[in-house]
C-alpha cells in the first residue's frame, strides 16, 4: 500500500498536464470508417490543444471518461470477487444487436438514429436479454455457465454484425459511426453524452459505497448472508444491475470488445497491492480512472485510433508494472520471498548439521560456549542431498553471515554466533519432530522429512506452544534427537532410547 | 444430565426456557428430482450440544441448509423456537463448512467476524468502532485474537475456523447450527471449540453440529440425530448412539429407496 502511494504521487503529476481535446467542432465525424486507420504524426498544435484541455467539449469528454474509468474499477472490483466478470463480457457482446436495432427503428420514426440515449436504451434491452439467456440455459438445461456464456456472447454479436450490414444498406440516414460502439471512439462524443455517462457513473460508484458492507458479503460468503437473511437475489442483481450500467456507459467511449478490460484490469491489478477489500476498490478506482483519463487523451492526440485500445493499453501497463512490482503480491516480491526462505533453510540444513556430526562424536562441550573443532566438507556432505559446489555456495554466505569460519579449503568451524544460532535450529528442529511423533502418529524414522519441510517457517509463538505442551520430555538446553542420526562413521548413537516413549 | 422427561415433553410455544429451539417435522429435500433427504423429523431440546452423525452423503449438509432456507425444501416444515426460520432467524448463528469460502478474499480475520454483525449494524451503514470491539471479543473467545490482522488465507485451516466460529458467536444467538466445525483442525481448535460449545450450553444455548468422529461422539454430544437420507434415530445419546443403531446408519445401504428414486430420476431425464 505505502509503495502503491509513491506510485500515485509520481502519476498524480500526469493527468494535471496531460488532458485532452476530442475534435476541434466536437460533431460526429462521419466521413471517417473503422477501418481508416491512417496515423497522422501529431502536430505541435495538436498536443498543445490536449495538454491545454482548450475547448469545453474536450474538458468534458476527459471528465466523461474519467468517471466511467472510476466506477468500472469499483463495480469491477466487486464482478471480480463475484467471480462474475466473464458475465460483464457476454453482456457488452449482447447489446450490439440492440444498438442496431434502435438505430432502424428510431430512423424510421424520423428521430435521430445517433442519439446516445436512444442507441444505449436499445444496448441495454438486448443486454439484459443477453443476460437473461445465459440464466435460462443454464437453468433449463445441463449446460454449464462457460458454455451458456460462450453461446450468448457469439449470437448475439454475430446477430448485432449481421444487423449492423443491414443498416449500411438502409436509404435513410448515415449509419456510419455506429461501428464506433464497437472499438470506442470518444472522439465522436459530445458534451451532453459525456455528462450522461459521467452522471451514470457517478451513480453506480455512490449505490455501491452504500452498498459496500452487503456487496462484500455476498461475494465472499453467500450461504451465511441467506442464513442471516439478506435477500440474496436482489443484492446479486442489484450488483449485475451496476455491471451493465457500468458496461452500457462505456461501450462509447471503450466499445463493446473491450469494455470487459475495464472491468477486469483495474480491480486485478490493485489486488497484487493489498490484502484488504477497502484498498483494493480505492486502487481499482484511480486506476480505472487514470486509464480513462489518460486513454481519451491519447486518442484525442491520434483521432483516428479507437479510444477503446488506448484505454486497454493504458490500464494493460498498469496492470504488466502491478503483476511484477506490486507488493505484498506481486510476481518479484513473492520470488524474493521464495528466495529468502532457500537461503534460511540451506543456512539452517548446514548449521544443523555441522551440530549434529560434533553431537555424534560427542565433541559438543557441556555449556556448548567455547570455540568447536573443525569439521570436514565432506562430512557435510554426504549428510544431505547437497551437491558440493551448493555447500560450498552455503558455507560461504554463512561465513559472511559469521556464523562459520573456513579454515583451509576443506574443512569449516562453527563461530560462537554459528554454535548459538546451531544450537537454536537444532532444538526447534527437534521440537518439531517430536511433536509430530506425539500427536500425528509419524513413524520415526520418517520424521526428519517431514519436520525439515515445516520448521523452517514455524513462528516464535509456535515455538513457545511446542515448548509448553513437550515441556515433560525437553530437557534443559537443545532437546535430544527422537531418532537415530545417519552419520557416517559415526560411533555413537546418542540419542537416549526412553526419548522414542512418545510414540 | 438432565432427566429424559425434559426432552420428551410437547414444544411448548412462547414460554421461553423450555422452548424447542429446532423442529423440523416431515423434511424432504431434492437435487435434480434426486432425494437427498427423506421425511427427516426431530425435534431438539433446548441448551444440549447436539451431533448429527451419519456417512458421506447422508445429506447432513443438506438438512442444516434447508432448516436455514439456504436450499428450497421439496417438502415440509421447519420451527425454530416455534417460528418459521425468517421469523427467528436472528437467534440463529450459522457456522458453515470451512470450505465454503475462497479463503484468498481479501479480507482479515476480524472483518470477516464483523459481517455476523452486518444484520445488526443495518443497510448502508458503516461499521463503527464498537463493532469491532464486538469482534474483538469474539476473537478473543476463541483465541486467536493475535491473528485479527491477518488476510483470511494465511490464518491456519484451525485458525480459518475459530474465525467462522467467532462470527457466529458475536451475533450471541440462542441456537447454533455448525457444519463440521471440527473438520481437519489441530488438536489446540478441537479443544478450544468443545471448551466454546460447554460454555454455550451453560448459558443455556443449544447447538446442532454435524461431526465426524464416531468416538468423541458420547464425550461430545449430549443427544444424537443418526442420519442416512431419513433419520435412523434421535435421543439421548447414551440410549440411542448403540451398535445397532450404527449399523443401521452406516451398514445398512437403503437400497430399495435408492434404486426407486434413481429409477426416478432416470425416467425423469428422458422426458
Amino acid at each position: 500500500m505505502r509503495a502503491f502511494a509513491l506510485i500515485l504521487l509520481c502519476a498524480s503529476f500526469w493527468p494535471q498536464s496531460f488532458v485532452i481535446a476530442a475534435s476541434d467542432s466536437g460533431e460526429i465525424q462521419t466521413r471517417e470508417s473503422i477501418t481508416d486507420r491512417s496515423i497522422e504524426i501529431p502536430e505541435w498544435k495538436d498536443w498543445k490543444r490536449v495538454f491545454l484541455l482548450q475547448d469545453y467539449n474536450t474538458r468534458v469528454v476527459i471528465l466523461g471518461t474519467t468517471l466511467l474509468g472510476m466506477a468500472a474499477g469499483m463495480i469491477g472490483s466487486f464482478a471480480l470477487l463475484r467471480k462474475r466478470a466473464l458475465m460483464g463480457d457476454a453482456l457488452s457482446h449482447a447489446t450490439l444487436p440492440g444498438i442496431a436495432i434502435a438505430f432502424i427503428l428510431a430512423t424510421s420514426l424520423g428521430l435521430n438514429g445517433k442519439s446516445l440515449p436512444i442507441l444505449l436504451t436499445g444496448a441495454a434491452v438486448s443486454g439484459l436479454l443477453g443476460i437473461g439467456a445465459i440464466l435460462l440455459i443454464r437453468n433449463l438445461t445441463r449446460l454449464k455457465e462457460d458454455a451458456a456464456l460462450g453461446i450468448v456472447l457469439s449470437v448475439f454479436f454475430g446477430a448485432g454484425i449481421a444487423l449492423l450490414g443491414i443498416v449500411q444498406q438502409m436509404q435513410t440516414g448515415h449509419a456510419a459511426g455506429l461501428e464506433s460502439f464497437i472499438y470506442g471512439k470518444t472522439a465522436s462524443m459530445v458534451a451532453s453524452d459525456a455528462w450522461l455517462i459521467g452522471s451514470a457513473g457517478l451513480t453506480c460508484v455512490l449505490i455501491s459505497i452504500l452498498l459496500y458492507k452487503e456487496l462484500t458479503l455476498l461475494c465472499f460468503d453467500e450461504g451465511f448472508a441467506i442464513s442471516r437473511g439478506f435477500p440474496v437475489v436482489l443484492l446479486d442483481m442489484t450488483l449485475m444491475g451496476l455491471v451493465v450500467v457500468v458496461t452500457i456507459i462505456g461501450l462509447q467511449a471503450v466499445g463493446l470488445i473491450l469494455m470487459i478490460s475495464l472491468l477486469v484490469i483495474p480491480p486485478a491489478a490493485a489486488r497484487f497491492w493489498t490484502e484488504k477489500i477497502v484498498n483494493m476498490t480505492v486502487i481499482a478506482i484511480v486506476l480505472g480512472a487514470l486509464s480513462g483519463m489518460i486513454g481519451s487523451a491519447m486518442s484525442a492526440i491520434f483521432p483516428n485510433l479507437p479510444s477503446g485500445a488506448m484505454i486497454v493499453l493504458v490500464a494493460t501497463v498498469m496492470f504488466l508494472f502491478s503483476m511484477i512490482f506490486g507488493i505484498p503480491r506481486g510476481i518479484l516480491i513473492r520470488k524474493l520471498r521464495r528466495y529468502e526462505l532457500n537461503t534460511k533453510v540451506n543456512r539452517q540444513h548446514l548449521l544443523r548439521g555441522i551440530y549434529e556430526y560434533l553431537e555424534a562424536r560427542g565433541l559438543l562441550n557441556e555449556k556448548q560456549t567455547s570455540e568447536t573443532t573443525l569439521v570436514p566438507l565432506a562430512a557435510l556432505h554426504q549428510m544431505r542431498s547437497w551437491s558440493l559446489p551448493a555447500l560450498k555456495k552455503i558455507v560461504k554466505r554463512a561465513q559472511q553471515e559469521q556464523l562459520v569460519e573456513t579454515i583451509d579449503r576443506d574443512q569449516i568451524r562453527l563461530t560462537s554466533a554459528g554454535l548459538q544460532e546451531a544450537a537454536r535450529v537444532v532444538h526447534e528442529h527437534r521440537l518439531w519432530e517430536l511433536y509430530l511423533i506425539t500427536y500425528a502418529d509419524v513413524a520415526a524414522s520418517k520424521v526428519d522429512q517431514d519436520a525439515d519441510a515445516i520448521e523452517h517457517v514455524l513462528e516464535p509463538e509456535v515455538i513457545t506452544e511446542l515448548e509448553s505442551l513437550l515441556v515433560r520430555q525437553s530437557t534443559e538446553g537443545v532437546l535430544q534427537s527422537p531418532h537415530a542420526i545417519e552419520i557416517q562413521q559415526a560411533e555413537t548413537n546418542p540419542h537416549r532410547p526412553d526419548s522414542r516413549r512418545a510414540t | 444430565m438432565n432427566t429424559k422427561e425434559s426432552f420428551t415433553s410437547a414444544p411448548q410455544p412462547g414460554s421461553s426456557p423450555t422452548e424447542t429451539p429446532l423442529s423440523v417435522y416431515d423434511l424432504t429435500v431434492a437435487y435434480h428430482r434426486k432425494p437427498v433427504i427423506w421425511d427427516v423429523g426431530f425435534e431438539i431440546p433446548p441448551g444440549k450440544l447436539v451431533g448429527i452423525v451419519g456417512p458421506n452423503g447422508a445429506g447432513k449438509s443438506t438438512l442444516i441448509k434447508a432448516i436455514m432456507g439456504l436450499i428450497p425444501k421439496a417438502s415440509g416444515r421447519v420451527q425454530i423456537f416455534g417460528k418459521p426460520y425468517q421469523k427467528n432467524r436472528h437467534r440463529v448463528g450459522y457456522v458453515p463448512q470451512r470450505e465454503s469460502v475462497d479463503w484468498d478474499f481479501p479480507v482479515d480475520a476480524l472483518d470477516v467476524v464483523t459481517m455476523g454483525l452486518y444484520k445488526e449494524i443495518g443497510w448502508c451503514l458503516p461499521v463503527r468502532k464498537k463493532h469491532r470491539v464486538r469482534a474483538m471479543e469474539a476473537l478473543d473467545r476463541v483465541g486467536i485474537a493475535d491473528y485479527a490482522h491477518r488476510q483470511i488465507s494465511q490464518l491456519s485451516g484451525g485458525q480459518q475456523q475459530r474465525t467462522f466460529l467467532a462470527r457466529a458467536l458475536v451475533q450471541n444467538a440462542d441456537l447454533y447450527l455448525m457444519d463440521e466445525p471440527f473438520a481437519a483442525v489441530d488438536a489446540a481448535t478441537e479443544k478450544a471449540i468443545v471448551q466454546i460449545l460447554q460454555e454455550m450450553k451453560q448459558d443455556g444455548k443449544t447447538a446442532l453440529v454435524i461431526h465426524h468422529d464416531l468416538q468423541t461422539v458420547p464425550e461430545y454430544f449430549d443427544y444424537v440425530i443418526l442420519l442416512n437420507m431419513r433419520v435412523i434415530d434421535h435421543g439421548l445419546t447414551e440410549d440411542v448412539f448403540t451398535p445397532e443403531n450404527l449399523q443401521k446408519t452406516y451398514g445398512g445401504r437403503l437400497t430399495l429407496l435408492e434404486e426407486a428414486t434413481e429409477t426416478m430420476r432416470r425416467r425423469e431425464q428422458s422426458l
